[in-house]
């Protein structure tokens, strides 16, 4: 069943097109990599799938997902230094997007992000001050928080860029569990060739003025690997 | 002392001052920590001088000034947010341009209808003799108001006052809810300025929140020092312009900023 649909879809900044009559489709459950060189509009992209920037021309469609069932890491953190908050603070806040009249967490939020708290080994940082973590450490956090968000869809920008070669590889073992186990369909940003092929069902590869769709077995075949 | 404590609450406009200026207190406190982290201190300064024209028109007409300052700040502080988020003017001076163009539009009715400078030197500075047990009441219910709004919406201003982009991305109102803060500190602006005055009273909202992100590097943290910080700062602030006779206001930001100072330095111990 197809989730999201874009329908050629240009994105542009100040009538400067980034992103031109691109068309594709997600596959509940998918996993999708965004991959290409910088300043070729993964993000802007991410942020179309979102709603946080509107296309010049196109559309993008939901069936059967909810804005609120959404979960977004973003690649640069919108988080203020020294903004006063915890850690638990910030998890839990990622419960609140699918709370239509309740004021309070529930006691099942507190026990989702604690569940997602203890999965990615935060228990024993989790009273402390945001701003004093460090970015590997923070990065975890915001998946925690991301993912009490996710419902039906985890949308990652470059999520491993400050991970240690180790987490970098705990983090992707961790998004494939919930693609797989949870049926979460994952649309990630990444630099990272390897890992894209290993885990992805498709790959979306952007380039200046142009985009290439395939599946993954399609390039190791054809063997043009070093040519993404 | 404690005599001319015990005194001081034997007159009436004295416990009417308390009663108003911890609800106030309390409201400002709780509205100044996103408010201050949102960096939208100049709004609750705009605010205030767009209530200082309020008050100036209403008493013009004779009116009762919170009927008539209520509804025009608040629609400020919409138009208020609108230019702050709108990048593409100039925030700050547009802020500008409407607070000290409210002022001076403020002191001139003043002066034509009134022509007494002492009204000036009340709306700008504060009076503690302002209120009229009618005003205390209309206060008093207003502020639950805003706390009761302030608690149920809570978290979600914590969540929007963190991270917009992520807010918006997950499906929350980001703009709903930056309305009702606008909102909630326009009333808590217009419910102080009479004691504090227009020149002090973003000082109730500002002061103890930054004293207290001093201290405590948690959301909650904050809020709750901001709280005990801002009441303390009011009791206190009262009590030396008894004593002292010195103008209230004044007196209880002072007090804000003596406790300003001693975070400050707590924060560089540790
Ligand atoms: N807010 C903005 N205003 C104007 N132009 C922008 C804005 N954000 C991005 N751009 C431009 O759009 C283009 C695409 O940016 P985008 O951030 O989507 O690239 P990207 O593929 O994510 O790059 P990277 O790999 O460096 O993250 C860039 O040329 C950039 O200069
Ligand atoms: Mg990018």
């Amino acid at each position: 069943m197809q989730i999201i649909k874009c329908e050629n879809i240009t994105l542009s900044y100040n009538k400067e097109k980034i992103v031109k009559d691109l068309s594709f489709d997600v596959i509940d459950g998918e996993y999708i990599c965004i991959i290409g060189e910088n300043g070729t509009g993964k993000s802007t992209l991410v942020k179309a799938i979102l709603g946080l920037v509107n296309p010049e021309s196109g559309k993008i469609k939901y069936s059967g997902v909810k804005q609120n069932e959404i979960g977004y890491i973003s690649q640069t953190s919108a988080i203020a230094d020294n903004f006063p908050a915890s850690v638990y603070e910030i998890v839990l806040s990622g419960c609140l997007n699918r709370k239509v009249f309740m004021p309070f967490y529930s006691k099942k939020d507190k026990e989702k992000a604690d569940y997602y708290i203890n999965h990615l080994e935060l228990d024993e940082i989790k009273k402390k001050t945001f701003s004093s973590l460090s970015g590997g450490q923070k990065q975890r956090v915001l998946l925690a928080r991301a993912l009490c968000a996710t419902k039906k869809v985890l949308l990652l920008d470059e999520p491993t860029a400050s991970l240690d070669p180790v987490a970098t590889k705990e983090f992707y073992e961790i998004i494939y569990d919930l693609n797989r186990q949870h049926n979460i369909t994952i649309i990630t940003v990444s630099h990272d060739i390897d890992n894209s092929l290993k885990y992805a069902d498709r790959i979306i590869n952007l380039s200046k003025d142009s985009f290439k769709i395939y599946r993954p077995d399609e390039l190791i075949t054809k063997g043009d690997k070093n040519n993404v | 002392m404690f005599d001319l404590i015990l005194e001081m609450f034997s007159y009436s406009f004295i416990i009417r001052a308390v009663i108003v200026g911890i609800m106030v207190s309390l409201c400002s406190a709780l509205l100044g920590v996103p408010l201050v982290l949102k960096r939208y201190s100049m709004i609750g300064d705009g605010l205030s001088h767009v209530g200082f024209g309020a008050l100036a028109v209403a008493s013009a007409m004779n009116t009762a000034p919170l009927k008539i300052a209520i509804p025009i700040v608040v629609l400020a502080a919409f138009l208020l947010l609108r230019i702050s988020n709108n990048s593409k003017i100039k925030g700050d001076s547009a802020i500008a341009v409407i607070s000290t163009g409210s002022l001076a539009i403020g002191v001139i009715i003043l002066s034509v209808s009134k022509g007494m400078n002492t009204d000036i030197y009340n709306y700008l500075f504060g009076s503690i003799l302002a209120m009229s047990t009618e005003d205390v009441l209309l206060s008093v219910i207003l502020s639950l108001v805003v706390l009761l709004i302030f608690i149920l919406f809570y978290h979600r201003i914590f969540s929007v006052t963190l991270d917009e982009t992520f807010a918006k991305a997950t499906g929350i109102k980001v703009n709903v809810y930056n309305m009702i803060l606008a909102a909630l500190t326009a009333v808590t602006v217009v419910l102080g300025m009479r004691m504090m005055g227009a020149m002090l009273i973003s000082a109730l909202i500002i002061f103890p929140d930054v004293s207290s992100m001093n201290i405590s590097y948690t959301y909650k943290g904050v809020t709750f020092f901001a709280i005990i910080i801002s009441i303390f700062s009011l009791i206190s602030g009262i009590c030396v312009s008894y004593i002292f006779s010195l103008p209230t206001g004044a007196s209880i930001v002072t007090i804000n900023l003596l406790i300003y100072i001693v975070c400050s330095m707590i924060k560089r111990r540790n």
